[in-house]
């Protein structure tokens, strides 16, 4: 758990960040949005003490962040940033093993979780622990970089616009892959990015930020509802926003016994997706597939009301 | 193999060569001796002569590599960042002023002998290696500074692990060029009686003897082509291991 308390940063009398609060629960994806300049990163740059505040403090599980010297703070929280940072005179696994090395772990362990982490990221350990950074394509150096914040096993990870300079496609996977691994390792991750696209994707809860204030701190259900002040709402977006609500549930929710014609939806697909299909191919419903079965349908008209205002 | 790197390794077997058995050349020089004088230098053994040159030579490029290294670490760092235009200033003095000057003014102090063309080496090497150094430094992409302080190095680590073995191909130029400029200053030296190969060159000046002139000045000439050559390779294995990272 991280709790923050009216932590400000100021420079020169300017703040950054202002008054801000908020208690990130363990094991939830919190994504920051914001325009740049809205003191996002300084915000996440404050937990690991990057930056230091001007006043207010943060508690990690209860423990005041300021409590460790900054170097052995950042050793147990997993950091990865745009651009990726990898030390481009070391190979890929030296670089994936940076963390475990500074805390002194011995040789066999260090190995055995460099081949783990590759793995697990898709990438072949043989044929990637030598290799040199800029060997890789842009994919692979995001994927190497949050491998390597993630080498000690950190209790929480901080990303800051982790996925900005990937394409699409790619992107799109590496977003998968992040809460695939976050399910897994049950890592709380503190995410900072601008798409608000991509914040409602990832996050469990979404801080929206504007000039160094926090704005409003909710599930992406919320925001898209009940939008705060006049920026939320435009952040997220009015001519978007039933197909942003719509996007956050899966099929099953709305699946109902029955019936339809023609080729099934996956269960876990988002009910814009569905809604999305219905239209395409002009089907009143649609059949609902899970585990290679069909287990019934969902209706055009049940995921149309489901995109209006909740009550 | 191509020709140029049989060419100088031709270079590299002649030198070997003539400085093992200088007097082996002798009908080479000879038509450059004038009326019947020696050929070939034999006041002191040109290997000696050799060795003590380039023993000067690296030890002043040594002891600028340090101080520059030293002084470009600490105007990179956030604490003695108020300290680059002074240590600028006397980087660039060190260069702007002669050797010759410098030499004229360290005999009163330091008597014939070998301190004060060190002194001069010294101060002449400075710059080349205190600006790269600086630019080595300077060049690291923020992302890469930035991750190395979110894993958790101290400052110290950051400076060991990251910072100079990236800045370490930029560094090695200057330290270059410091040798070879160095190496063609350090004849200066037998003027005030430190054992160089510029006593050859100054003997042939004095006595007339061209043969003389030659050899002192094709032996400096190869020595620095050689020189610069070793840590051109060096230099460019570092660098093809270290090349920047190219975001995507």
């Amino acid at each position: 758990m991280i709790e923050i308390r009216e932590i400000t940063k100021a420079y020169d009398g300017l703040r950054a960040v202002d008054e801000v609060s908020m208690t990130i629960k363990s094991g939830e994806i919190v994504a920051v949005v914001g325009t740049s300049g809205s003191g996002k990163t300084t915000l996440l740059r404050m937990i690991n003490r990057l930056v230091e505040p001007t006043s207010g403090a943060i508690l990690i599980d209860g423990r005041d962040n300021r409590d460790l010297p900054g170097h052995e703070l950042r050793r147990a929280i997993g950091y990865a940033i745009q651009g990726y940072g990898l030390f481009p005179h070391r190979t890929v696994a030296e670089n994936i093993a940076t963390v475990p090395k500074l805390l002194g772990w011995d040789r066999k362990r260090i190995d055995a979780r460099v081949d783990e982490l590759l793995a697990l990221f898709h990438l072949e350990p043989a044929q990637f622990r030598a290799r040199m950074p800029h060997e890789l394509s842009g994919g692979q150096q995001q994927r190497i970089g949050v491998a390597r914040a993630l080498a000690a096993e950190p209790a929480v990870l901080l990303m800051d616009e982790p996925f900005g300079a990937l394409d699409p496609i790619i992107r799109g996977k590496a977003q998968d892959d992040l809460i695939d691994i976050q399910r897994r390792f049950a890592t709380t991750i503190v995410l900072v990015t601008h798409g608000i696209e991509e914040a409602i994707r990832l996050g469990d809860r979404i801080a929206v930020m504007d000039k160094g204030k926090l704005l409003q701190f909710a599930t992406p259900a919320e925001i898209i509802a009940h939008p705060a002040t006049d920026f939320v709402a435009e952040l997220v977006g009015s001519d978007e926003r039933a197909f942003r609500m719509l996007s956050l549930t899966p099929v099953s929710d709305l699946m109902e016994p029955g019936e339809a014609p023609g080729a099934p939806i996956d269960a876990s697909a988002s009910l814009k997706d569905a809604l999305s299909e219905a239209l395409w191919s002009g089907r009143r419903a649609l059949p609902v597939l899970r585990d290679g079965a069909i287990v019934g349908r969902v209706t055009r008209d049940s995921l149309i009301s489901r995109a209006g205002r909740p009550q | 193999m191509n020709m140029g790197v049989l060419l100088r390794l031709a270079l590299l077997l002649l030198l070997v060569a003539f400085l093992a058995n200088p007097q082996a050349f002798e009908p080479l020089f000879a038509p450059f001796a004038a009326n019947g004088a020696a050929a070939i230098y034999t006041q002191s053994s040109l290997l000696s002569l050799t060795v003590s040159h380039l023993s000067m030579v690296a030890a002043a490029t040594i002891a600028a590599t340090v101080v520059s290294v030293g002084l470009a670490i600490l105007v990179t760092r956030p604490s003695g960042r108020e300290f680059l235009p002074l240590s600028r200033s006397v980087a660039n003095i060190g260069q702007t002023f002669p050797p010759v000057a410098v030499l004229a003014l360290a005999v009163p102090v330091f008597g014939f002998g070998p301190i004060p063309t060190l002194i001069a080496l010294f101060l002449y090497g400075l710059l080349p290696i205190f600006e790269n150094a600086l630019t080595g430094l300077a060049s690291i992409p923020p992302s890469v500074q930035e991750a190395a302080r979110g894993v958790g190095m101290t400052d110290t680590q950051r400076l060991l692990r990251v910072e100079l073995p990236l800045a370490l191909p930029i560094i090695l130029t200057g330290i270059r060029l410091t040798a070879v400029i160095s190496l063609s200053t350090a004849t200066i030296g037998s003027t005030v009686a430190a054992k160089t190969l510029g006593e050859v060159i100054i003997a042939g000046l004095i006595s007339n003897n061209t043969a003389f002139v030659l050899q002192g000045g094709l032996l400096v000439a190869l020595l620095a082509l050689f020189i610069h050559e070793g840590f051109g390779l060096l230099e460019g294995a570092l660098t093809r291991r270290t090349r920047s990272v190219q975001p995507a």
